[in-house]
């Protein structure tokens, strides 16, 4: 490893003590049924499956695992359901999902905790932005489900259905929401799937849910790996996929549904181009990048983790970047200090480590902080990747983990070029403080968000999703309403 | 010489907003904030600035830095007694021998709006009269109107009529406006030979913020990158309470690091601070908090 020249010039001495968030409010149950038809109900073929906790290897809880048996049941609840939900005035049907979005708000610390425990991303995070997005997310499309008609003037919207919905592991309350709320006001019935790693908040929501009062079947939650996905998307009688994940199971998707009915909506992998000029604010740029990349351990879809510095200022961009690194706390969850957390499971730290050898074999130079790691759990220290090109595999593919290339460019025609040079298109961010210069590139950038001056953020009104593998269909804003309606 | 302000670094208010808030984030318990508490009252400049100080305030204010809470052992003395011109003497013979410094305020504080001449006179009236060190003013309106020149000359000859007092160099922040101002009048401050470079002078709001302060550390972590030389650092006006105080702690310690964590190149102005520090310390120690009342107001 590369030797660093400052390490020790603004070394920070003062160590914070333990702040953990507790844990004595929460309640988990030991084991987690089905939630179908209203009713928490034990799987056909009577098998359960352990959840982790990432930062200490414990097991959290025991959780169903659904089959093609219990993901029938589900959707022949969701089809039940879906005549008397459908036909419910937006006024009732917001009613509902305000109230969820206020439950979820009484709640918000103990979906936090959960939520760090289960996925292991830092307690400041999910308190601060998985939660309360969440919240905002149902609020927001409860204000659009008596508005239909305003939303779509003179086209009069339907429902498309039953939805099957199936979302990852990196936001797993976040993600539920994305895809309830919009679905919920538009008069649809579902069949949510959380990812097999983090299920324990979507089986919490399921818990309020039902002590919302929701009628029996609107919602469904059926727990399990990729096969229950699987049998939810080649079930015959629903008429929608919605999935959040990543481009390999999209493919998969896509081809399963082809020559159906099915309608779909993916948001997919990504690998965003955080592109830095010489006349950007320079501190608050490397603030962005840390943003950008670190951020819930760099499992986000939309991360930067493709960095392209102007040359001029390559050298100063580097160094403070190395030097903020320095300062950043990776370790507890739930401590309140604590920057980045630990990779989500095993299999994603393997995959990570992986891409991290590839890197080295390729030639890159690699940085990473000086930080010491737990010893149990799943941990990768925050990485750079200097001395890498378009050509690299590092540069190429999605990592989804805490790993950043950096590239250097000389001029503007020449970094659209590199930053559109993929086959993905999420997102991008540009740091520049001349206006003209940033409205130019969101021009030029193929992807579906384009941060100025800013990353990573997020917001129901806004929406969200990608340009080419990076999936289709939007989430969030009046955008996001359409993939959930049907006109005649 | 007055160095190139073309070239200088520009800030993103959001941004620094936002890195602020990071700082603001930090949970701060037990162990770390004993340390952090301790080290903030070593950092106190104890204030008085008012029309109304008289010999008796000043000699209280005196005892009080001196002793900030006999009750309890192990309470470290403040850094430095902060008064006007006329009190300089009568602080320095209150605080001999105790190791705490007298700063006096000068060059027409808190407006700096007379002649040179008249600032240069009262600078050294100060030093004469006992300040270790002087906390001047910029003249903010030459600063607007573009004459960096006149602020660099000005603060040079003030620098030169302090002999070996320590100069701070106030930029009244809260009368530049921007960001970007804040880092220009730290640049020419620096570089014209303050030894710290202060927010405000506690008359004019909005005083100390965090992000001001954000952008006077980066200068000086940009000056220490190009020169080695190490500039001390005063966010004064509106820092009243331990809580706020250990974030300014954080922002140094994460910015600025472990050299500086240390009264000779971070202080803190401010007079009821240091009542509120010593709230939460005997807390810390005792568990419980304890009546105002306990604290002497001086």
């Amino acid at each position: 490893m590369q030797k660093k020249e400052n390490k020790d010039l603004f070394k920070a001495s003062w160590k914070y003590s333990k702040a953990p968030e507790s844990t004595g409010h929460i309640q988990i149950q030991k084991k987690y049924d089905l939630y179908i038809d209203g009713k928490f109900t034990k799987p056909v073929k009577g098998k359960y499956f352990d959840t982790i906790n990432p930062a200490n290897d414990e097991k959290i809880s025991v959780v169903a695992e659904a089959t093609a048996e219990d993901v029938d049941l589900a959707v022949k609840a969701a089809r039940k359901a879906f005549s008397g939900w459908s036909k419910l005035s937006g006024k009732d049907r917001g009613k509902y999902i305000f109230r969820i979005a206020r439950l979820i708000q009484e709640r918000a610390r103990e979906f936090a905790v959960i939520e760090s425990m289960d996925g292991g991303k830092p307690i400041r995070e999910s308190r601060d932005v998985d939660i309360p997005l969440a919240a905002n997310h149902f609020f927001y499309h409860a204000g659009w489900a008596d508005k239909l008609q305003y939303a779509f003037p003179n086209r009069k919207p339907k429902p498309v259905g039953v939805v099957g919905q199936i979302i990852p592991w990196n936001f797993p309350l976040l993600m539920a929401a994305w895809k309830l709320a919009p679905a919920l006001a538009t008069g649809n019935t579902l069949v949510l799937k959380p990812a097999e790693t983090t299920p324990l908040t979507a089986l919490k929501l399921a818990e309020i849910i039902h002590a919302s009062g929701l009628p029996e079947g609107v919602v469904n939650v059926v727990t399990g790996a990729g096969q229950t996905g699987a049998d939810i998307v080649n079930h015959p009688d629903i008429d929608k996929i919605a999935f959040t994940g990543s481009t390999e199971v999209g493919r998969y998707i896509a081809k399963a549904i082809a020559g159906t009915n099915k309608k779909v909506s993916l948001e997919l992998g990504g690998k965003g181009a955080n592109i830095i000029f010489e006349d950007a604010a320079i501190d608050q740029a490397v603030e962005g990048i840390i943003n950008a990349i670190f951020f819930n351990q760099g499992h986000v879809c939309c991360a930067g983790s493709r960095l392209f510095v102007q040359e001029s200022v390559a050298d100063k961009v580097i160094q403070k970047l190395k030097d903020r690194m320095e300062t950043l706390i990776v370790g507890d969850p739930l401590d309140k200090n604590t920057d980045i957390g630990a990779v989500n499971s095993k299999r994603q730290l393997r995959t990570i480590e992986n891409y991290i050898k590839i890197g080295l074999k390729e030639g890159g130079r690699i940085y990473q902080p000086e930080c010491k790691l737990p010893k149990k759990g799943n941990w990768c220290a925050p990485t750079l990747f200097l001395n890498v090109s378009q050509s690299h595999k590092i540069v190429q593919e999605e990592i989804f983990g805490p790993v950043l290339t950096i590239q250097t460019f000389r001029t503007i025609k020449e970094v659209i070029e590199k930053a559109n040079n993929t086959p993905y298109g999420l997102s991008a961010g540009v740091w520049t403080q001349n206006g003209a210069k940033i409205f130019h590139l969101t021009q030029k950038l193929a992807a579906g968000v384009v941060w100025a001056n800013t990353f990573n953020k997020f917001d129901a009104s806004s929406p969200f999703g990608g340009y080419k593998e990076s999936g289709f269909g939007r989430e969030g804003g009046l955008h996001g309403l359409y993939p959930y309606v049907k006109f005649d | 010489m007055l160095p190139n302000l073309n070239n200088l670094p520009v800030y993103d208010t959001v941004g620094v907003d936002e890195r602020t808030a990071r700082f603001r984030s930090r949970s701060i318990k037990t162990a770390s904030k004993k340390e952090g508490l301790k080290l903030a009252i070593s950092m106190i400049d104890l204030t008085t600035l008012e029309g109304k100080d008289t010999k008796g305030k000043v000699q209280q204010l005196c005892y009080k830095a001196m002793h900030p809470h006999d009750s309890y052992n192990d309470i470290p003395k403040v850094a430095a007694v902060c008064v006007y011109p006329s009190f300089a003497g009568i602080a320095k013979k209150a605080l001999e021998g105790s190791g705490i410094y007298v700063a006096s305020v000068a060059t027409a504080f808190p407006s700096g709006q007379t002649a040179l001449k008249v600032k240069i006179n009262e600078v050294k009236t100060a030093v004469d009269h006992g300040a270790d060190e002087v906390d001047m003013v910029i003249s903010r309106g030459e600063f607007l109107s573009g004459n960096y020149q006149y602020v660099f000359d000005e603060i040079a000859a003030v620098k030169e009529a302090s002999g070996n007092a320590h100069l701070k160099v106030i930029l009244e922040t809260g009368e530049l406006d921007t960001l970007d101002n804040v880092r220009k009048a730290s640049e020419i401050a620096i570089y014209a030979g303050a030894d710290f470079i202060k927010t405000s002078t506690g008359k004019v709001q909005p005083a100390a913020t965090l992000q001001v302060t954000y952008v006077m550390l980066d200068a000086i972590k940009d000056y220490y990158l190009k020169t080695g030389k190490m500039i001390g650092m005063k966010p004064a006006g509106g820092i009243s309470n331990a809580k706020l105080a250990l974030q300014y702690l954080v922002m140094l310690n994460e910015v600025l690091g472990e050299k500086w964590m240390d009264k000779s190149y971070f202080r803190f102005g401010a007079s009821s601070l240091l009542n509120d520090l010593l709230m939460q310390l005997i807390k810390e120690e005792t568990g419980v908090y304890q009546s105002s009342n306990y604290f002497s107001k001086d």
